[in-house]
């Protein structure tokens, strides 16, 4: 949950904002390392539906998540005009393949809003506020539940 | 970490090379080789960890320390001879001080008294030991070049030694204190501080070094031994011996003089003094025989892992593009340029030579390795009352430090059982016509991209008809069975099999040579063993040179591709449907000659596609699991035979039932390596190992 800075200071953070499964979303410039354009990833076997497998990023073996099937949204049959989002979970890497990477955002914490209590708890687990800014409203995305829930107890 | 930590940790890492250098040059000794460059190594191995134990006051460390460093002094001036008992003392003495060194790092000295008991033997020895003149000559200490010529002992030498400490020297916290002490142990010493170099408090650095010193001493000592005081300060100071009557006119001594007296004589002498110390500072001959000494230890940097890792991924990833560069320009041209395909050329081979170099800097020699396997032949020896001897060959051979360390435990119980099972007691040798001391060989060598090690004994052999009757009680075989020499002695690695009737404690820990067979195989090599009754065993072992790398064969299924490691691989099958039974709930079996296995659809088995009703198409490959068993997979096509380079699927995301790893194709794609253990063990766990018969397994 955001909050509110308790000084007088506004302070501002960058976000990425970009598109997938239809709707419009954002995350904060620090947990992305690169955008690339899509590759055909390798399946891995037994991997949830979201998981599209895994590209080589110069010599780093790096899972890609379908944001839209991830967030329950329709999926994406990924072409050459698709995006990947590399960015930082923790200590791992993770692709998000979107649909397009809009504009870049400077967004002062203040008119980043709570999720409200109305969304459904798949929002909830991934979505860590909404921006509201020039007539557009984004969720902000946060990176933290996006690979497999229990990855950590399943690989020790 | 806090700093004295870390030092101290600096200092145990010291220890073990120092602790290898030791071993090193007994064994050296052991040989014959008692030149006084060996005997000097050793000693000095001792007294440097004599010296660090000092300065973290591990008082039992340096107290064993001396007494052992007392003898190998014996050794050195040659007062004592390093007969053939002497040296088993000083191997045992350099175990008890790796233990020692192990104790103390770990703050857990337990019981003393085997110390206390190998400090006696020391004792006695160095009391009984005599010096016989006449095999002195191999012994004798060569002092290093002097300019003089060196009166014959016990005659004093008179030593004027001119020490100016540089800053450099207090900065690594020795102090001349310390090394006057050190001298005060040789002979009558006595010490002249000159202070004319010392400015005023205004211009005075707290760490610059002023004071310098001009020492007398008298002693019987060689030059070698004085100038050794000074070895830990070499470099750091500008140092002087020289072996001459004691100088008769003394320099006033500056205590005396007042200020301005100071201030006067500084002015006058400072174009002396910088000519003095300009004389003193080009390397002495003296001093430059020193670091020829030293010559023979490689200088190394200690860096971190991970950096190297970083290193040979991102070389890794160089070499892939590379090949992709140049499949690209080749593809995209229509024109062959000379040039352009001579550069490609160029550039292939300059990656490979990168390549080959950033791994060489994982690669170790074995010889550590080989060295702690001396200490396992000494202890097992003693055990089992046995006289046994290890030779060793290829110790510089290099291989992949993670495969030198994962090599130890296995090593060691071979070795173990090399002595307590393979040699026989020395009664039982005389009886054969054999030298009463066996003989355990270590052998490594490079053959065609892998490292081959060789345990070999020139015991008993495999006695083959105990073997197979253990095996047939177990129930590892049918009572009826026919088997081959070759099968009977690779029943040994089955597990839950040991030869040994009564457990020793040797051998019998548990321990099997299943669990050998595993570790070997968890490192992507092979195990084979040879056996000759009455001759002796050998058991081979075939290692990658890395564990970056594996061979593998590149299989499809359903257009996805797939790597198996090619140690598990025993060959491919033809496949021919009328060879194939369905056994019901997509469970298939293949008859491999007379042997049925189970027939696994590596696809449907992954979920890459759905479980087929009939497997007709395809190629099987018959693989061999850890345990023994074995298995057909079946996948679409084989595409090609190639080293992969392994790249962790758990970094980034995490562990898959039946991947092993991944790594990067030709073409840049991921592609998976299959964990055929656990692929067969996904879908066979409740199939019991022994439905294989062995018996007709040929």
């Amino acid at each position: 949950m955001i909050e509110k800075s308790a000084t007088d200071l506004t302070r501002e953070a960058e976000f990425v904002a970009f598109r997938a499964g239809g709707l419009e979303f954002c995350i904060n410039i620090m947990s992305v390392r690169e955008i690339r354009g899509w590759t055909p990833a390798t399946v891995i076997p037994r991997a949830p539906s979201y998981i599209r497998g895994v590209i080589n990023l110069r010599g780093v073996v790096l899972p890609i998540v379908d944001l839209g099937v991830r967030l329950g949204l329709p999926g994406t049959e990924p072409t050459a005009r698709h995006v990947i989002i590399v960015a930082q979970v923790g200590e791992r890497a993770a692709g998000l393949l979107v649909d397009s990477v809009s504009d870049i955002l400077s967004v002062e914490d203040t008119s980043i809003q709570p999720t409200p209590d109305v969304a459904s708890n798949l929002a909830r687990t991934f979505v860590r506020g909404v921006i509201a800014m020039d007539g557009r409203m984004m969720s902000v995305i946060t990176m933290d539940n996006v690979l497999p829930a229990g990855m950590e107890l399943e690989a020790a | 970490m806090d700093p004295m930590a870390e030092i101290r940790l600096t200092f145990f890492q010291e220890c073990e090379e120092q602790l290898a250098a030791l071993e090193n040059g007994l064994l050296s000794m052991q040989e014959g080789e008692s030149d006084s460059e060996t005997v000097n190594a050793v000693f000095r191995a001792v007294h440097s960890i004599k010296g660090g134990a000092g300065a973290f006051r591990l008082g039992a460390l340096v107290s064993f320390a001396h007494v052992f460093e007392t003898a190998l002094d014996k050794v050195r001036s040659g007062s004592l001879v390093p007969d053939a008992d002497a040296m088993k003392l000083f191997l045992r003495a350099a175990d008890a001080l790796s233990d020692l060194v192990s104790a103390s790092r770990d703050g857990a000295l337990g019981d003393t008294a085997p110390y206390i008991s190998i400090e006696e033997e020391f004792n006695a020895l160095i009391g009984g030991g005599t010096a016989e003149e006449d095999d002195l000559s191999g012994l004798d200490f060569q002092p290093v070049v002097t300019a003089f010529e060196e009166p014959p002992p016990p005659a004093r030498n008179a030593y004027t030694i001119r020490l100016r400490p540089l800053r450099e020297l207090f900065a690594k916290a020795n102090e001349p204190l310390a090394l006057f002490r050190e001298l005060t142990r040789l002979g009558t010493f006595s010490a002249h501080c000159d202070i004319k170099n010392l400015p005023f408090l205004d211009t005075f650095e707290p760490e610059d070094s002023y004071l310098s010193w001009e020492l007398h001493l008298e002693s019987e000592s060689p030059q070698s031994a004085v100038k050794e005081v000074f070895d830990f300060v070499e470099g750091d100071c500008d140092l002087a011996i020289d072996l001459r009557q004691p100088v008769t006119e003394t320099a006033p001594l500056p205590q005396e003089m007042d200020i301005t007296a100071i201030l006067r004589k500084v002015r006058e002498e400072a174009p002396a003094i910088a000519a003095t110390a300009a004389a003193a500072a080009p390397p002495q001959p003296e001093a430059e025989a020193a670091p020829r000494n030293k010559a023979a230890v490689q200088p190394t940097i200690r860096v971190d892992l991970d950096r190297v890792d970083r290193l040979i991924n991102l070389v890794g990833e160089l070499v892939i593009n590379q090949a992709m560069l140049t499949q690209r320009v080749l593809h995209s041209s229509h024109v062959r340029d000379r040039e352009v395909t001579s550069s490609l050329e160029e550039l292939e081979r300059l990656t490979r030579e990168i390549q080959e170099s950033v791994m060489a800097i994982r690669a170790q020699p074995v010889r550590p390795l080989f060295q702690r396997m001396s200490r396992i032949v000494r202890e097992v020896a003693d055990a089992t009352a046995k006289d046994v001897r290890l030779r060793t060959e290829g110790e510089a051979t290099e291989v992949d430090k993670t495969v030198v360390e994962l090599l130890a435990d296995p090593l060691t119980h071979m070795i173990r059982n090399a002595v307590d099972h393979g040699l026989e007691s020395p009664e039982q040798r005389i009886a054969a016509g054999k030298p009463p001391e066996g003989t355990v060989k270590l052998a490594a060598a490079h053959r065609s991209g892998r490292v081959i090690i060789e345990v070999s004994d020139d015991g008993q052999g495999i006695n083959r008809p105990k073997v197979l009757q253990k095996a047939i009680a177990n129930g590892l075989v049918p009572p009826d069975a026919q088997l081959s020499d070759s099968e009977v002695d690779n029943l040994l690695f089955l597990p839950g099999f040991s030869t040994a009737s009564a457990v020793s404690n040797i051998s019998g820990r548990g321990v099997g040579m299943d669990v050998v067979k595993r570790s070997i195989q968890a490192l992507g090599g092979r195990i084979s063993i040879s056996s000759a009754p009455g001759q002796g065993s050998t058991f081979t072992l075939s290692l990658p040179l890395t564990l970056a790398v594996l061979d593998g064969i590149v299989v499809t299924v359903d257009e996805q591709v797939f790597v198996i490691p090619l140690t598990a691989i025993v060959e491919t099958v033809k496949h021919e449907p009328s060879r194939i039974h369905h056994m019901g709930d997509h469970s298939f079996v293949l008859r491999v000659r007379d042997v049925l296995v189970p027939l696994i659809d590596v696809g449907a088995e992954l979920g890459v596609r759905a479980p087929a009703s009939d497997l007709r198409s395809g190629v099987a490959i018959l693989i061999e699991t850890a345990n023994g068993t074995r298995s057909a997979l079946l996948v679409d096509n084989i595409q090609d035979q190639r080293q992969v380079v392994i790249k962790s699927l758990e970094t980034n995301y995490m562990r898959v039932d039946g991947i092993a790893a991944a790594t990067i194709l030709g073409d840049g794609r991921v592609a998976m390596i299959l964990d055929v253990d656990a692929l067969v063990g996904l879908r066979h766990h409740d199939w019991a190992p022994a439905e294989i018969p062995l018996a007709k397994a040929s």
